[in-house]
């Protein structure tokens, strides 16, 4: 036994194999006929989806296993254009796989680097047309150029406008005033409240003003969810508390964490969830987070009634609602 | 005074005093019948709390205590109202199998009479939520499909899901599919909310609103499925699972056929 390594000799390319096809006639023959035989396949996919189309009622419903009652007007149209489109794509490539030429060719890679000619030749060619053009003769055209390709990069930074007005204070501003009055959503209907009894919600947006509409970016930020305790099960704070009334607590509905409106109110636990990313408020104690990426409870809504009885709200949020920004301050 | 008197001779006095009389003991009559019949239902209802009471005794005493005072797995009945009482038996959520996160829907255990005489004891303890007249709830008459949307989308969708097929709570809780509930068992669950379920009040969504939910959540249940396979009718997250198994595996397999040598 030697210890020399015996060098592995290079085998060159593997002999070419060829097909079938290009063998035996036969075969050739019976590539041909498959092929063929994809083409009908398409062409009855087609006549299915015209038949389809044009004879069955769009009402009409048969049942098949696994899918149920299906439409059989849809099944016919789309199993019509799957069956042409894909027998087509099939017999091409089955074609082009069996029968077409099929021949191993070698690309070499080849320098990336020019003739030392074609780069010489390429210098001359721009030194010459820059005399030519005569930029150094001509300070005047140099300078107008200059400045009206400079100005033109403004172009798409002008552009930038366009997207949109800044939001100037929209972020951290709700409809909520000092007395609004929360009516139901829909309906548009003031809530007094004696109408909640306790474990009751009520999904509530803030009051129009006479000849002011709705705006699905006020709707975004104004939605309130009213919720009914009996006033003991609360654990909040002297502050908080004075922000109920007679058991109604009113919180924003956008989720601090994304936006989603949260509103899936258990009324046992007495805990929203958020049905985004499951965050957990519990009522209780002014919608602290226990559960979930949410980082701050949901703003709570002063609540108190007007003169009439209705539910009003008794200040503005005291902070954004809503998702985290930049310029927010908490 | 004589005018009177010579009134009373006149010629069409007498048949007069005749139809005033026979007119006055009709409706006597009348009201005396209905009072009575009135009776008659109060004894009749008596009869049935006395059934519920017994019914109770046997079958919900256990956990609910023996007046329906509740004990430390199960809560008070005493006013739940007799809507509560239809919808958790009606639907056979009460008597609960086993005490995990949540009672489900099941064969109900007690037939159609004896749901009612339950319901008419626990309605007797204290007032509460009536069972809705078959007569209120004719929602295809009285609701209206595309409000009933807006407000579900609105009140209903985030838990029971936008198209009425339920959804998960927290904790293994869920809200369960509406779809193939009865109207009825819909109405009560909004006015008493049951279990995780929140109580929509009279108030905020009218009666009328409520029937138009119904009538919604019906439209929802008939819809037919073109496609055939509803997959669950929850978007796109089993409509991806499908695509990302099936319809991608299909482009896996075709690629594989391309590439493959030709032989």
């Amino acid at each position: 036994m030697s210890n020399e390594v015996e060098l592995i000799k290079d085998p060159g390319l593997p002999a070419h194999v060829h097909r079938r096809a290009d063998t035996d006639p036969k075969a050739a023959a019976r590539a041909e006929q498959q092929v063929a035989i994809l083409f009908v396949l398409s062409a009855i996919g087609t006549l299915l989806l015209i038949y389809s189309y044009i004879f069955i009622k769009d009402d009409k419903f048969i049942f098949i296993p696994v899918l149920g009652n299906t439409n059989l007007h849809q099944l016919g149209l789309g199993m019509g254009m799957a069956i042409a489109l894909f027998c087509i794509g099939a017999g091409l490539i089955h074609w082009a796989k069996t029968l077409m030429p099929d021949e191993e060719v070698i690309a070499h890679r080849h320098e990336f680097r020019s003739e030392d000619e074609d780069r010489e030749e390429f210098v001359k060619t721009v030194k010459a047309g820059a005399s030519a053009a005569g930029l150094g003769r001509r300070p005047l055209i140099k300078r107008t150029l200059g400045a009206a390709l400079g100005l033109s990069a403004l172009t798409p930074l002008l552009l930038l406008r366009d997207l949109g007005p800044l939001p100037k204070d929209d972020l951290t501003k709700t409809s909520w005033k000092k007395g609004t009055r929360l009516v139901t959503d829909p309906g548009d209907r003031p809530i007094r409240p004696e109408d909640l009894e306790v474990g009751a919600v009520a999904q509530t947006l803030p009051e129009l003003a006479e000849g002011e509409e709705r705006t699905l970016n006020n709707i975004g930020k104004d939605a309130v969810l009213l919720i009914r305790l009996r006033p003991e099960e609360f654990n909040l704070d002297a502050e908080r508390l004075s922000w109920t009334h007679e058991g109604i607590i009113a919180f924003s509905k956008i989720c601090s964490h994304m936006g989603c409106a949260v509103a899936l109110y258990e009324q046992q636990t007495k805990h929203l969830l958020c049905p985004c990313h499951q965050s957990t408020f519990d009522v209780t104690r002014a919608a602290k987070v226990i559960f979930g990426p949410a980082a701050r409870p949901l703003p709570q809504l002063n609540i108190t009634v007007d003169e009439e009885g209705y539910l009003v709200a008794g200040a503005p949020f005291t902070e954004p609602v809503g998702p985290s920004f930049w310029e927010r301050s908490s | 005074m004589k005018r009177l008197s010579r009134l009373r001779r006149h010629r069409a006095a007498g048949p007069i005093l005749l139809i005033f009389a026979l007119f006055t003991i009709g409706t006597t009559f009348q009201v005396a019948s209905a009072v009575n019949s009135e009776t008659q239902s109060v004894a009749d209802r008596a009869v049935t709390i006395e059934e519920g009471k017994q019914l109770f005794l046997k079958g919900c005493s256990s956990c609910h205590g023996l007046n329906a005072e509740g004990g430390e797995i199960a809560p008070s009945l005493i006013g739940v109202g007799a809507a509560s009482v239809d919808f958790q038996v009606g639907t056979g959520r009460m008597p609960m199998a086993d005490m995990s996160t949540q009672a489900m829907r099941k064969k109900p255990v007690y037939n159609a009479e004896e749901v009612n005489a339950l319901a008419t004891y626990v309605a007797s303890l204290a007032p509460g939520p009536e069972v809705p007249a078959d007569e209120v709830l004719n929602y295809e008459r009285d609701g209206s499909v595309a409000e009933g949307g807006e407000l579900f989308r609105t009140n209903c969708a985030m838990c029971h899901n936008f198209a009425a097929q339920g959804g998960a709570l927290t904790q293994g809780k869920y809200a369960p599919t509406l779809m193939g509930v009865e109207p009825k068992h819909i109405y009560e669950a909004m006015i008493t909310g049951p279990q995780s379920m929140p109580v929509f009040s009279d108030k905020t969504i009218t009666p009328e609103e409520k029937l138009s939910i119904i009538k919604w959540i019906k439209a929802a249940e008939s819809e037919p499925q073109l496609g055939g396979a509803a997959l669950g009718r929850v978007g796109p997250v089993t409509e991806g699972l499908l695509v990302w198994t099936l319809g991608i595996g299909l482009l896996i397999g075709v690629a594989v056929w391309l590439a493959m040598k030709a032989r």
